[in-house]
């Protein structure tokens, strides 16, 4: 096993689940959860596979995928904002709408053949660092680099700018942000929109980037819920949710690679000679989100802080309360 | 405190008129039944609008005579009644775990494990061959029931005690589930390198009424199973539980608001992960009947997404057991009619639509909307 | 004072919620420099008609002039361009953010960047201009309520409010936090702003106003009136529409044995932070021990360790000898402790349940509602029917949901449900709370009646009134301790106490328990 592939290939699969879960991060700060993230990520990846097949320019299929997911976040916005509906049911429908018009919609891509790709490409400068250099910088696509520079600039948006402090207080206290002339409904909108938009651009980099190709539902395989999951463990901070993303990615990759040697550290590599314990590999992602999120649950149980107040409360002018 | 807003006059005013919403007092008693029709009816229309742009030339003639295929025959209607079984009692564990807002959308997950359990007692083998139908069935079906509500108590537990989202805790157990099913399917009970088990002796098997065809020649090519009855029963034991027993309410209690129910001395940590189990058991139970009535084997493909669809059947029956065993029937006939079609998501995406059709419209049972021409100021 | 100019006029404001008329041509108007006291009992209408002032709430029918030009707020912020700000009853402050964000919200400056050194700065300066001492980067979480109050006050001030209108602002200060306000408030005017004072408490309204205005049932009660030409009863009368009653008649009545012992309690609040630090009272049968202070001292969950609904860290309760906190709610139930919630919504009723399934929350488990595994429905719906006549439950049926009940009927239900159960020792947290007088006077008498059949009864209230003419005893509690028990009614001394004075004079100290 090489660390260096594992590690350049698990930064590339984990920058998919840092673009879901800034999207969901910022949603939720503004008090929309939106459980929809693995619907809006398939429908994006679909749609952004077959415009580029259709078109043979991957950056149309980049906006297509982003513009498709986030027109299906703003179904879930109106039904959760105006209609004030159960946001975790409307998520849920979201999925199902989503996955549905994804598989409809993208029937017969799977055989559609070859396409043109994101470009990969090697920073000069920073590639030459040692070790470091061949992991992040070499030959990684362009939406590698986009992911480094997405956290911190999420980051500093959420903390330190006008529209990031508005957008805290919505998810907070929406009615005091209302009082002060904050258009709630419209900021709540806004980053329900970029969230779905954020998710669709995660389904495109999977399909046009990370592992490109149509699958039906496995395009995914429910990476949009670890990122759901990654979000309550980054405790709604984009650089938490980074290194969440990461390491995860990485270890998605470790597990695919497991299976090669004959031989792990001084022993038989079990999974090698009996090829059927793969299938407990497989499980790891999944048994691994829920240890995360008991961990996540756990920390802020104690700290009963980073939860956004109002998250998943509709917002009425007139009520009192959060 | 009471609450008037308007969703467009405020920021429009140039609008002749203006939309007003208001809480609703009493909700008229054929309101509810009007609004799921119409969410049902609503979703097909969009569904074969979409069936249409994804180059189906006529959704609504395909519509009716799938229609008429599945409720024109007895064959047919007994092919519906046969995918309404596992969805009965998919969507009576989602209606017992909304009721305490327990979001289990892990049903599909402990149905397959409830499926692995009962063949368990086949496979392993627990039984031998030889026992007698009367012995084996009962031990499968407590072996799907305690494999489905072991997969109900992770998660139960951990939102119990730990406050971990169930929504996704049972969702991972999903996928958890297939790959644990997937391991024994493809290496431990595969025969001859298929990724299937051998098929379950005959005393495994629930009785079809195609077995007694040669007695009453009508049954001939009938698939109707005794699994059947399960949903029913089922059904009527869970309505006892939710509407007339005392952990029923306490279940509604910490639904509607769980500050209340710890205020009225309930134990909600032991609600919770009592019913979670219950929940997984019932979805389990569904999967037993898949095995022991319909495929008689081991195999991945057993589920078209019960899991999920019972989170829809039980919207819309507005978790009421009894209307859970109505629903499921029609969307047993609308996985077939997904079949029949021949596109793998329009289903799913109809049963989407469904849902949405279903939240949305609460907001109608919650409040009046009034439609009003603005006075001249 | 200047020649008077209106600076707000408001006529024939009229609004109406689904089933209220809460406004009914109201007619205000308020002069540049003063203090206008609008009075009125809750649900009066007077926080309706300031939040229409605020832009908060469009008027169905009327018009406002500020400084004589016609005005139509669409939002709260147009209404602050005009220079009418509003400090609301519940606090509109973002608790994770600090006091200059807070302050900064929903302005268009600064544009992007937020820069708060700079603007810490800015916002000293103007704290000092009004005298309002509040630490610019404290987050308001860490804020007590006081200086919440005067993030407030700092936050209108800062978008150059002319008129402010302040609701029910003293009703979470101390006696002395209460001066303070009042001089913050008379250094404004002294700059020539204006000011509303909401209120129903008509010694403070005496105490500070210019003029006042009477609202009654969404009506103003004849023109405004000058402060020094009238009285408190005259004001009284105006409010209630008929002579009012300032004591409630109780007997003399020596207390039995002792029933609730609260021995040496501490516990956390919910910040996992310590609320109470040691808190001892013994409460006998036949008595009403009154729980005095301002809220957010530890009331709450003093409240909730005895009712088994928080742990406490040191200490225990007992309930006739028998121990309740740290056990199940259940075992606290099951020893007969009733327990009227502050928060009637959210943790005495269940919204959408019926009024039978609210009524039976605590008798379910117990014969005859109780038989075997289940429910006994229809012995259930004859309870409910019997108790919705006893307490006089306005609603349309047993069926119908807790939600659609007015706040006073809410109340009839938890009381209902928790005096019919014949508590030995009740827990009644601010049990009168934003109800009319005609229901304030039921709870009341309900309460006495039960001190008769025996009941050890801890109310904690936050009306001084309401615990002088019920209460037996009155304990002060500050910062999660027991200050002081005063037992001869001495307003002074309880004033003295909320504010943190510990007591020492002779006549006062524990009662011996015997």
């Amino acid at each position: 096993m090489n660390w260096t592939i594992i590690l350049h290939a698990g930064i590339a699969s984990g920058t998919v689940l840092l673009f879901a879960t800034v999207g969901e991060v910022l949603a939720e700060r503004a008090g929309i959860l939106n459980l929809g993230l693995e619907g809006m990520m398939l429908i994006g990846a679909m749609s952004a596979y077959s415009m580029a097949i259709n078109y043979g320019n991957p950056w149309l299929g980049l906006v297509a995928g982003m513009a498709a997911a986030g027109l299906l976040s703003l179904v879930h916005g109106f039904v959760s904002i105006h209609l004030r509906a159960d946001q975790v049911v409307s998520g849920l429908s979201l999925t199902f709408l989503g996955t549905g018009l994804s598989l409809v919609f993208g029937e017969g891509l799977s055989k559609a053949g070859a396409v043109a790709l994101l470009p990969k490409f090697t920073l000069p400068v920073l590639s030459s660092i040692p070790f470091l250099g061949d992991i992040f910088f070499t030959n990684q696509s362009v939406m590698v680099y986009v992911g480094f520079l997405l956290a911190p600039a999420a980051w500093y948006y959420i903390n330190r700018t006008r529209p990031g402090m508005h957008m805290r207080a919505v998810g907070e206290y929406p009615a005091a942000a209302d009082s002060m002339g904050i258009n709630v409904y419209g900021v709540r909108y806004l980053y329900t929109c970029i969230g779905g938009m954020l998710a669709g651009l995660a389904g495109a980099t999977i399909s046009l980037a990370v592992s490109p190709g149509w699958f039906s539902h496995m395009t995914t395989s429910g990476q949009g819920w670890i990122a759901v999951g990654l979000t309550i463990f980054a405790q709604w901070d984009p650089l938490r949710a980074a290194a969440g993303s990461y390491a995860f990615g990485a270890l998605r990759r470790l597990i695919l690679d497991l299976q090669g040697p004959t031989k792990l550290l001084l022993w038989d590599n079990p999974f090698y000679y009996n090829p059927y314990w793969g299938f407990f590999l497989k499980m790891i992602p999944y048994a691994f989100t829920i240890a995360v999120l008991v961990i996540g649950s756990r920390e802020a149980m104690r700290k009963r802080l980073g939860t956004p107040a109002a998250l998943g409360v509709p917002y009425t002018r007139g009520q009192r309360g959060v | 405190m009471a609450t008037t807003e308007r969703i467009d006059a405020r920021r429009r005013p140039a609008l002749p008129f203006k939309i007003q919403v208001e809480p609703r007092m009493e909700v008229p008693r054929w309101l509810p039944i009007t609004v799921s029709v119409a969410a049902v009816l609503i979703a097909l229309v969009l569904g074969a609008f979409a069936l249409r742009l994804a180059g189906e030339p006529h959704p609504f003639k395909a519509f009716a005579a799938i229609a008429k295929e599945l409720f024109g025959s007895w064959g047919g209607i007994t092919d519906v009644l046969v995918q309404a079984t596992p969805l009965i009692l998919v969507g009576l564990a989602c209606s017992v775990a909304f009721s305490m807002k327990l979001w289990n959308i892990g049903a599909e997950g402990q149905f397959f494990i409830g499926a692995f359990a009962a063949s368990a007692i086949v496979l392993t083998p627990v039984l031998s061959a030889e026992t007698p139908g009367w012995i084996f069935i009962p031990v499968m079906m407590i072996a799907g029931v305690v494999g489905g509500a072991l997969w109900g108590f992770v998660p139960g537990y951990l939102k119990a005690k730990f406050n971990v989202n169930e929504v996704i805790t049972t969702l991972m157990m999903n996928y958890i589930a297939i790959e644990w099913n997937n391991y024994f399917i493809f290496g431990v009970w595969s025969e001859g390198g298929f990724q299937m088990s051998p098929r379950f002796p005959r005393t495994a098997w629930l009785p079809r009424l195609a077995d007694y065809a040669r007695e009453i020649p009508e049954f001939s090519g009938l698939t109707l199973h005794l699994g059947l009855l399960f949903g029913p029963m089922a059904a009527v034991i869970v309505w006892w539980i939710l509407y007339r027993s005392k952990w029923g309410y306490e279940i509604r209690l910490a639904g509607d608001n769980p500050r209340a129910a710890r205020y009225a001395g309930t134990n909600i940590t032991r609600n919770m992960i009592l019913v979670m189990m219950l929940s997984g058991a019932l979805a389990g139970l569904a999967g037993m009947a898949q095995i022991g009535g319909v495929v008689r084997r081991m195999q991945g493909s057993i589920s078209s997404g019960y899991g999920f669809t019972g989170i829809i059947i039980a919207w819309l029956a507005k978790l009421n057991p009894l209307i859970v065993v109505v629903v499921s029937i029609l969307f047993g006939a609308l996985i077939l009619a997904g079949r029949e079609i021949g596109r793998s998501g329009i289903s799913m995406l109809i049963q989407g639509i469904i849902l949405f059709a279903l939240i949305a419209s609460e907001f109608l049972l919650r409040n009046r909307v009034r439609i009003t021409r603005v006075r001249e100021a | 004072m200047p020649e008077a100019v209106s600076a707000v006029e408001m006529r024939g404001i009229v609004k109406r919620f689904p089933g209220v008329l809460a406004n009914d041509r109201v007619d205000f108007d308020l002069r540049q420099g003063e203090i206008h006291a609008l009075l009125g009992e809750n649900g009066a209408g007077k926080s309706t008609l300031m939040n229409v002032l605020a832009g908060l709430y469009r008027p169905e029918d009327g018009a406002i002039w500020v400084h004589g030009a016609p005005v139509n707020f669409r939002s709260p912020r147009d209404a602050i361009v005009h220079g009418i700000g509003m400090v609301h009853q519940h606090f509109m402050l973002v608790p994770s953010l600090t006091v200059t964000e807070n302050i900064l919200l929903g302005l268009h400056e600064p544009r992007f960047l937020m820069q708060l050194p700079a603007y810490h700065k800015r916002i000293a300066a103007l704290e000092e201009r009004f005298g309002l001492g509040v630490a610019p980067e404290a987050k308001i979480w860490q804020l007590s309520v006081g200086e919440q109050q005067r993030v407030e006050v700092l936050k209108m001030l800062y978008r150059g409010a002319e008129v402010l209108v302040m609701d029910e602002p003293t009703a979470v200060l101390a006696p002395q936090e209460v001066d303070e306000l009042f001089a913050t408030l008379r250094s404004m005017t002294a700059e020539g702003k204006s000011i509303v004072l909401i209120s129903h408490k008509l010694n403070e309204v005496m105490a500070i106003s210019d003029r006042i205005t009477v609202l009654r049932k969404g009506r103003t009660a004849g023109p405004p009136l000058d402060t020094g030409s009238t009285s408190r009863e005259a004001l009284a009368e105006l409010m209630v529409g008929r002579k009012v009653l300032f004591e409630i008649s109780k007997d003399i009545q020596a207390p039995g044995d002792l029933v609730m012992s609260i021995e040496n309690v501490s516990a956390e609040n919910d910040q996992g932070l310590p609320a109470l630090g040691g808190v001892s009272l013994q409460i006998r049968s036949g008595e009403i021990l009154g729980l005095a202070g301002v809220a957010g001292n530890g009331q709450s969950e003093l409240a909730e360790v005895i009712t088994g609904l928080r742990p406490c860290t040191a200490g225990q309760v007992t309930i006739n000898g028998k121990q309740v906190s740290n056990l199940p709610a259940r075992v606290a139930i099951d020893a007969n402790v009733a327990h009227i919630p502050m928060d009637r919504t959210g943790v005495g009723s269940s919204p959408n349940l019926s009024i039978t399934d609210n009524l039976i929350m605590k008798a379910y488990r117990q014969r005859p509602i109780s038989k075997g595994w289940s429910i006994d429905g229809r012995f259930a719906r004859r309870h409910a029917t019997k108790l919705k006549d006893e307490y006089e439950i306005i609603a349309p049926s047993i069926d119908t949901q807790s939600r659609l009940l007015s706040g006073g009927n809410l109340q009839r239900v938890i009381l209902a449900r928790e005096m019919s159960g014949k508590p030995q020792a009740i827990v009644a947290v601010q049990p009168t709370r934003g109800l009319d007088v005609g229901a304030i006077e039921g709870v009341q008498r309900l309460l006495l009646e039960q001190r008769r059949a025996g009941a050890a009864v801890l109310l904690i209230s936050e009306e001084l009134e309401e615990l002088l003419s019920l209460a037996d005893r009155i304990a002060v509690i500050y910062e999660g301790e027991i200050l002081g028990i005063v037992e001869d009614q001495d307003q002074e001394a309880v004033g003295l106490m909320m504010a943190g004075h510990r007591e020492i004079p002779a006549k006062e100290g524990e009662r011996k328990s015997g």
